[in-house]
């Protein structure tokens, strides 16, 4: 019973001091934010991509949310259990909430969500369903899973929207029925209006369970197609935030600079973002580690992060983020940039070069999210070919990137991958090996990438209940990757948030403005 | 007919326009001697501001030398603005010259499939082509000439309607030479000089379609190219504004000095057309 104290306590802490905060906040206003670009849908059991979590994280909500140091933070649930054998969680959901439709909100809903309604249109969700033996609801506000063997992440997988299972009675083709576009979750944000092609509305719940939340009166998120134009909407004051992305790297440097303008990096501690070139270890000759070495070794990872990136970024030479708690920088292999190495290798590997000094050939595939992550491309052709590695760049749009990459149909391309709060769900699937022809998304294994001790010890760490002992088990797996590289992790993503000083409490969980800005007040 | 110095120095508009077409030719021609190397090579620290020592023209956000991608990229540039308008004068006049001769149902059937390239917005399906097809020099290069032809052909195709009824040509005909020697050497070389001016026009068009589509980002990443160069530039406008503005410049320029250059061939070889040129 030790864990369930503690994690009351923790609740009763957490709830007094959002009160203690709440006296000092004023109600009203309306907050003015970029979407970039426009989702597909606002429904996040449908889909997951940025633009779309990032609005309809505030009309869905799950059971959990994550603090910045990754404490789980009650929000559909109130309290919960961990069995001590790490078998059985107990949820004990919220009494007074309400879907925007006005029917309660059950266990029924969280069933449904999970067992059903998520798996069927998530790959994520089944591989965490594949890990449950039964989820129960002894009564409308209790959910308990049964997992077949301990697995630790399991308590980082509740950000999950839960779904109303009353729209989808009947209903078995859950990725079209009518009810996903009519975004009703339990949030505090209601869905008010779409104008395809410039903005979003939404407005406050008025019954929404946290007391005199939210603050604001309503949210606009604006559709701004051009990356210039985005920026002097910040300038003028017409959009109160703006989020990595919205504008480059190195307009962010010059925003900052501006009054009343605050900068912070908080809010991807859930996420972790990093940056990577895969290779493609299927193909000759990156099958072999020395040349892949070679590559880590021939790109200035630092100038990427400096001249690129506008100095937001930190080196890092293993799959895990800085903020990962299971991060051993000493197991890791360090890649300092050094070209005389990296053709040494090259040389070690039989590739000598030809009469034009081209050692061999490769297509790579830039990763289609904006101007830097092409001038990231233009460097790395001119860096491999400065060692003897010949570059074309292969332009691709977002889906034809996506299918090349998860056909295993390229040699080097780029990428950024959330690798999340527990390295179960973030990055074990990016290693183990795929059979086949189709690594399913691209933040699977696409490099190809197999070895039998690195899928051994990913298993066990993923359910190893015992703290120290999956901490030692990711070390190892860390070490072995880190040293055979499959690919370059270019750099540990630093994702700036720009806002105007008025906007309070806009980042305040590890989940940055992906959060459902319930919190969020403007100063008058 | 007056003389090309004398046309040069009565229409100082068309001495400029050569006078600049000749630099720019220049620095196509020599880019390699004047700035060896490849010009997408890092060669020094990353957002140097124009007339910084040893790189006049600044450097991008990878330290990359604008002078040497206005260079190289002016000889891509024109590269493809010459091939296309070659290809689109031969074709055009091909078509033109078939349909005008002979008239009736041949001349319907040309003018018929001439219009059908005319209706449709000729960026947007140069755009289209390319993007389907992969960007390459000689996929960018067909795709601009198959939507730059039709207002040769429709140019060539009046003149000669209105030639073939001229009494010279009826001559050729009677004298029994054959058709397409007719066509070769009696009435194409009368209708050379509009199609010079025209073809001149045609390249300031051209180069303006390539940077277009260079702008958008479906040019061939292999070569630089001005348009490719103003696109990249474009965003980070609010930091290094040169980085656009001088390959945008240097697009001004071109297609300034290549329509000077063609008010002046008119006015050469067409002097009756112009107001300026007629005499007392």
């Amino acid at each position: 019973m030790s864990r369930f104290l503690r994690s009351l306590a923790l609740s009763v802490v957490l709830s007094l001091s959002a009160w203690s905060s709440a006296l000092a906040q004023e109600a009203g206003g309306t907050l003015n934010l970029i979407v970039q670009p426009e989702p597909p849908t606002l429904n996040v059991g449908v889909n997951r991509l940025g633009p779309t979590t990032y609005v309809g994280n505030k009309i869905y909500e799950g059971l959990l949310t994550y603090s910045a140091d990754l404490k789980p933070v009650p929000r559909l649930a109130e309290s919960w259990t961990v069995s001590d054998d790490g078998l059985v969680y107990t949820f004990n959901l919220r009494r007074n909430v309400k879907w925007h439709d006005g029917q309660a909100f059950t266990a029924k809903d969280v069933v449904f969500s999970f067992e059903k309604f998520l798996p069927a249109l998530q790959a994520r969700s089944r591989l965490n369903l594949a890990e449950v033996k039964e989820i129960a609801a002894p009564d409308d506000h209790t959910v308990v899973f049964t997992l077949k063997a301990p697995f630790p992440a399991f308590i980082f997988v509740h950000n999950t929207a839960v779904l109303p299972a009353h729209l989808y009675e009947g209903v078995t083709d859950f990725r079209n029925a009518e009810a996903n576009t009519k975004f009703v979750g339990t949030g505090p944000f209601k869905f008010a209006e779409w104008n395809k092609g410039s903005f979003i509305h939404l407005v406050k719940n008025p019954d929404y369970w946290g007391d005199g939340k939210p603050y604001l009166d309503d949210i606009f998120f604006h559709v701004i197609p051009d990356a210039n134009s985005r920026a002097i909407a910040f300038e003028t004051g017409q959009v109160d935030v703006l989020r990595a992305g919205d504008v480059e790297n190195f307009d962010i440097r010059r925003l900052a600079e501006l009054d009343g303008v605050e900068l912070t990096e908080a809010g991807w501690e859930v996420l972790q973002p990093v940056g990577y070139i895969h290779l493609n270890n299927r193909h000759k000759p990156l099958d072999d580690v020395r040349v892949r070495q070679a590559i880590a070794h021939a790109i200035d990872r630092q100038f990427i992060i400096d001249t690129i990136f506008a100095g937001f970024g930190h080196e890092t030479n293993g799959p895990l983020s800085r903020l990962s708690r299971f991060k051993d920088t000493a197991a890791e292999t360090k890649y300092e940039y050094d070209p005389a190495k990296a053709n040494a290798l090259l040389d070690e590997a039989g590739l000598k070069p030809d009469a034009n000094g081209v050692r061999f050939a490769v297509k790579l595939v830039p990763l289609p999210y904006g101007e830097l992550w092409q001038r990231q491309a233009e460097y790395t052709r001119e860096a491999l070919a400065a060692v003897g590695i010949k570059v074309e760049l292969v332009a691709a749009d977002v889906p034809g990137w996506f299918k090349r990459l998860t056909s295993f149909d390229y040699d080097l391309g780029q990428n950024f991958v959330y690798t999340t709060a527990d390295p179960a769900v973030g990055i074990s699937y990016a290693y183990t090996t795929v059979e086949g022809d189709n690594a399913g998304t691209t933040g699977g294994n696409v490099n190809g990438y197999s070895n039998p001790e690195v899928d051994r010890l990913l298993v066990e760490a993923g359910h190893e209940n015992d703290a120290e002992k999956r901490k030692a088990l990711y070390s190892q797996a860390q070490k072995i990757i880190s040293a055979e590289v499959p690919l370059i992790w270019t750099h540990d993503i630093v994702f700036p948030t720009l806002y105007r000083g008025k906007v309070r409490n806009l980042i305040t969980t590890g989940f940055g403005t992906d959060e459902n800005f319930a919190d969020v007040w403007l100063a008058k | 007919m007056a003389g090309p110095r004398e046309i040069l120095s009565r229409n100082p508009g068309a001495a400029v326009g050569t006078a600049l077409l000749a630099a720019i030719l220049f620095l196509a021609v020599f880019a390699d001697l004047l700035y060896p190397g490849d010009p997408w090579r890092m060669a020094t620290r990353p957002n140097l501001p124009p007339f910084s020592p040893g790189y006049l023209l600044g450097t991008d956000m990878l330290g990359r030398d604008l002078a040497a991608g206005i260079a190289h990229g002016a000889r891509v540039t024109l590269l493809i603005a010459v091939a296309v308008t070659g290809l689109a004068v031969a074709f055009g006049v091909a078509v033109g010259a078939v349909a005008g001769y002979f008239g009736g149902r041949v001349d319907d059937v040309a003018m018929r499939f001439t219009e059908f390239f005319q209706t449709i917005p000729s960026f947007l399906l140069t755009v289209v082509i390319v993007a389907i097809v992969a960007p390459s020099l000689t996929s960018i290069i067909l795709a601009i000439a198959l939507v730059s032809w039709p207002q040769i052909a429709r140019l060539v195709r009046a003149e000669v309607l209105s030639l073939a009824s001229k009494d010279f040509v009826s001559a050729a005909r009677v004298g029994g030479l054959s058709t397409p020697r007719i066509i070769w050497s009696h009435v194409l070389p009368n209708v050379l000089s509009p199609v010079i001016v025209a073809a001149s026009l045609m390249t300031a068009t051209v180069i303006l379609i390539e940077s277009g589509i260079s702008f958008l980002g479906l040019g061939n990443r292999a070569f630089v190219s001005w348009g490719y160069l103003l696109g990249t530039g474009r965003t980070a406008f609010r930091v290094n504004w040169w980085l656009s503005t001088i390959p945008g410049v240097a697009i001004f320029l071109t297609v300034l000095s290549l329509n000077l250059v063609g008010d002046g061939l008119n006015d050469w070889l067409n002097p009756r057309s112009s107001g300026r040129s007629k005499r007392g």
